[in-house]
């Protein structure tokens, strides 16, 4: 298929320096407020880094792209405003007023601010709004892609079965999904709550998607996933992750789904991000 | 109305290409056949899967389409309500929901069918404005309207098949936003909308005939309400009958309870409604009606 996305000759290395950047930005702007999603934004850094930086295409140093992005897991939306800072399109200052009275910038992302192609944060809304992005692209005749990442938790609303059985259908091979598999949700990990949801990837083939399954948290597998899709179908990127990927005292520990480090937990976390450079 | 609205969708369609409908396994009949066969792609059936529906029109919104998102009224707002609320409402998209077959048309399919409480529960979202015509030519400038306004997201509340031509000779020409009066008289003035308006008429005209002049008034525009011309309808009349195929809250009866109270009306004012109360009758339309009060044999002996 032809290439419509940013780069084929994705640069791994500069994707992981730049997702230890981001998370260190997320602790900072953990230490101003504190309410925000650390460990689901940190499960799908590299996934929304990728979009960002490897998929979507931009045009010299416009921010401005034929793609679209859609945070279904509206609660992720820190990584995706640190990225927004990073491109140019939200300011430090809109971050430094992140939930704070005169700021836009919220706990989900709100339609209207820039960079934000909807509201989230129920879950269950995104893909359908997905579909529709891409549907209308491909029937106006842009050359748009539709990238959106949904949690492995919201899958298990209807309305999210809904937008998957029509995809196919309607041809939608714009439609490029992520799945932030990180195997939690409020009262367990997937697996053990609700055994039947795996394996997800085959009810994705079933309903006529491309789905593929690659290491959440490895940007060069996240960017080839999409890059050698076989194309003509929408595309189902099952991406395994770790929530609070990063720092080893929130990895897979449900309290840090929403919850700000203190001082020592802070300089611990920056260390072990550091650490990793190593 | 049904096939009023496919043609005149049809032919807004045939002019501006950002024209969508989206159905969820239940189609207008008459000219959506042709729509349909002209422009397959942006006719969209999403099977029945009315959550999608409203997500996929939101969708074709956030790039620029004007969307109608259309079936039985209770299926294109009260099964996806959250969709319309967070993606129509919430981001304030110019997405037209039609509810097909409003009130309690569906006399025969039983309660989960009838929309007793639409009114109530679209007006009570911020940025929804409401429409209901009252006849296929209102439904024509309705959906002509809905076509090309580009505010935010309107119910479109319309009715089946059969509904009269009652606005052929109306005083007011139809105007979103203010209410229309069909008849124009002195002493009685019938608040209503929608098919409803058909027996308002029939009342209209009993007063008549025992000597009263009265006026006869589409409320089409149910949201945003035009609150002044209520206003002058209160003032200017000496009795106010409003018949209203809603619950006794949130429509059209309790807001112009509320701006006779607010503007200290003097006149009359008596409130037909649907009662809040589930019915578990079948029959014909009038028969269903009639469980809740609304006839005009009930309504003219109570406003003697």
């Amino acid at each position: 298929m032809t290439m419509n996305f940013r780069s084929n000759t994705y640069d791994a290395g500069a994707a992981r320096d730049r997702c230890r950047k981001y998370r260190k930005r997320i602790l900072e702007v953990s230490q101003q407020v504190q309410a925000l999603h650390i460990g689901g934004a940190f499960s799908c850094t590299e996934i929304v880094d990728t979009i960002y930086h490897g998929l979507m295409r931009r045009h010299g140093t416009n921010p401005g792209s034929p793609d679209t992005f859609l945070m279904s897991k509206g609660h992720g939306c820190m990584i995706q405003y640190v990225i927004l800072e990073d491109l140019g399109v939200l300011t430090r200052h809109d971050l430094d007023l992140y939930c704070k009275p005169g700021g836009v910038l919220g706990c989900h992302p709100d339609y209207g601010v820039p960079g934000i192609e909807a509201s989230t944060g129920s879950l269950g809304h995104g893909l359908s709004m997905a579909l529709g992005m891409a549907y209308a692209d491909k029937t106006q005749g842009k050359d748009g892609n539709v990238y959106c990442v949904l949690s492995d938790g919201e899958v298990q609303e209807g309305s999210t079965w809904e937008a998957t059985m029509m995809a196919s259908s309607f041809g939608v091979s714009n439609l490029i999904a992520f799945m932030d598999n990180n195997d939690f949700q409020s009262l367990g990990r997937t697996h053990e709550t609700h055994p039947s949801f795996y394996p997800v990837i085959d009810k994705y083939v079933a309903f006529g998607w491309e789905a593929v399954e690659c290491d959440g948290h490895d940007p060069g597998a996240i960017h080839d996933a999409v890059a050698n899709r076989e194309g003509g179908k929408p595309l189902m990127v099952v991406c395994k992750t770790t929530k609070g990927k990063g720092v080893s005292y929130m990895e897979n520990v449900p309290m840090w789904h929403y919850r700000a480090p203190n001082k020592e937990e802070l300089e611990q976390a920056i260390r072990e991000i550091d650490g990793a450079a190593a | 109305m049904r096939n009023t609205f496919s043609e005149t969708l049809y032919e807004c369609a045939k002019a501006d290409p950002m024209i969508y409908i989206v159905v969820a396994d239940i189609s207008p009949a008459g000219s959506m056949a042709n729509f349909q066969h002209e422009y397959p792609d942006r006719f969209l059936n999403v099977g029945v899967a009315e959550q999608s529906m409203i997500g996929i029109a939101a969708g074709l919104a956030l790039k620029g389409c004007r969307p109608f998102a259309y079936t039985i009224a209770t299926f294109s707002l009260y099964r996806p309500f959250e969709m319309v609320r967070d993606d129509l409402c919430y981001q304030n998209l110019p997405v037209t929901v039609v509810g097909m077959g409003a009130g309690v048309i569906y006399s025969t399919l039983g309660g989960t069918h009838h929309t007793m409480e639409d009114i109530a529960v679209a007006g009570a979202i911020p940025n929804m404005q409401i429409i209901a015509p009252c006849d296929p030519l209102e439904t024509i400038e309705a959906t002509r309207h809905c076509a090309l306004q580009s505010k935010g997201p309107v119910y479109l509340r319309i009715g089946k098949a059969g509904e009269p031509h009652l606005t052929e000779n109306a005083v007011d020409p139809w105007e979103f936003g203010k209410i229309r009066y069909i008849r124009r008289g002195d002493d009685v003035c019938i608040l209503t909308y929608g098919v409803l308006t058909k027996m308002a008429a029939e009342v209209a005209d009993s007063l008549e005939a025992q000597g009263k002049s009265v006026s006869l008034v589409s409320c089409h525009t149910v949201k945003p309400l035009d609150r002044k011309g209520i206003e002058a309808a209160l003032a200017s009349h000496k009795h106010v009958i409003v018949i209203e195929e809603n619950v006794p809250q949130g429509g059209l009866a309790a807001q112009t309870k509320q701006i006779a109270w607010d503007t200290q009306a003097t006149c009359r004012l008596d409130t037909f409604t649907l009662r809040d109360e589930f019915i578990h009758n079948y029959g014909s339309y009038d028969d269903l009606l009639d469980a809740h009060g609304i006839s005009q044999a009930k309504i003219l002996a109570a406003v003697a």
